[in-house]
């Protein structure tokens, strides 16, 4: 079983891959917006994660 | 390179827009790769069939069309966005759902999204057989 943080960089690759591969057409530009998008998913994880750790649940 | 462009735009105007993107629903990729986008097409088959099968594999659930629960009605019509392979795994028997799977609501986000991605990437195969891209 994968960790949830695994799970969250899997979830982010594969979201990343399509919208790239939606919004440009070159390669270079594709992977730029991909490496974007997955490491703000991320990041995004992280922080939305720490934020709610004192958190009563 | 021109050449291989105009080929592809040309065969992009022979398509009919509706026809491409009900493709490009049934079978991820699909639309794109009868437009001529070759590698586009290829990224959405890979990409959007490994996420519904890790989904699958993550005790997710294929929700049934309920109508009475309008949440359940909504994952219902996301999850059907992958077309064919979603059918298939109705057709197999898979999709059921693990309720009390650690990996459940893992799996769930995976397939639905793989649904939205894809309907998404419908769209885009209409936009490309209309000339806008």
């Amino acid at each position: 079983m994968i960790s949830h943080l695994g799970l969250l960089a899997l979830f982010a690759f594969f979201v990343a891959v399509v919208f790239a591969v939606i919004a440009h057409d070159d390669p270079r530009q594709q992977v730029a917006f991909g490496a974007r998008i997955f490491g703000g998913f991320v990041a995004a994880g992280l922080v939305l994660g720490w934020l709610m750790y004192p958190l009563p649940l | 390179m021109k050449t291989v462009r105009a080929s592809t735009a040309d065969r992009a105007q022979t398509i009919p827009p509706l026809a491409a993107s009900a493709l490009a629903w049934a079978v991820p990729g699909a639309g794109h790769l009868l437009l001529g986008r070759r590698q586009k097409g290829l990224v959405f088959l890979v990409a959007l069939s490994a996420m519904f099968l890790i989904g699958l594999g993550l005790s997710g659930r294929l929700f049934p069309f309920v109508v009475a629960e309008p949440l359940v009605m909504l994952a219902a019509l996301a999850t059907r966005g992958i077309g064919v392979p979603a059918l298939l795994a109705g057709w197999l028997g898979a999709g059921h759902g693990v309720v009390t799977a650690a990996s459940y609501e893992y799996g769930n986000a995976f397939l639905i999204v793989s649904g939205l991605l894809n309907l998404l990437v419908a769209l885009d195969a209409y936009d490309v057989a209309l000339g806008r891209k």
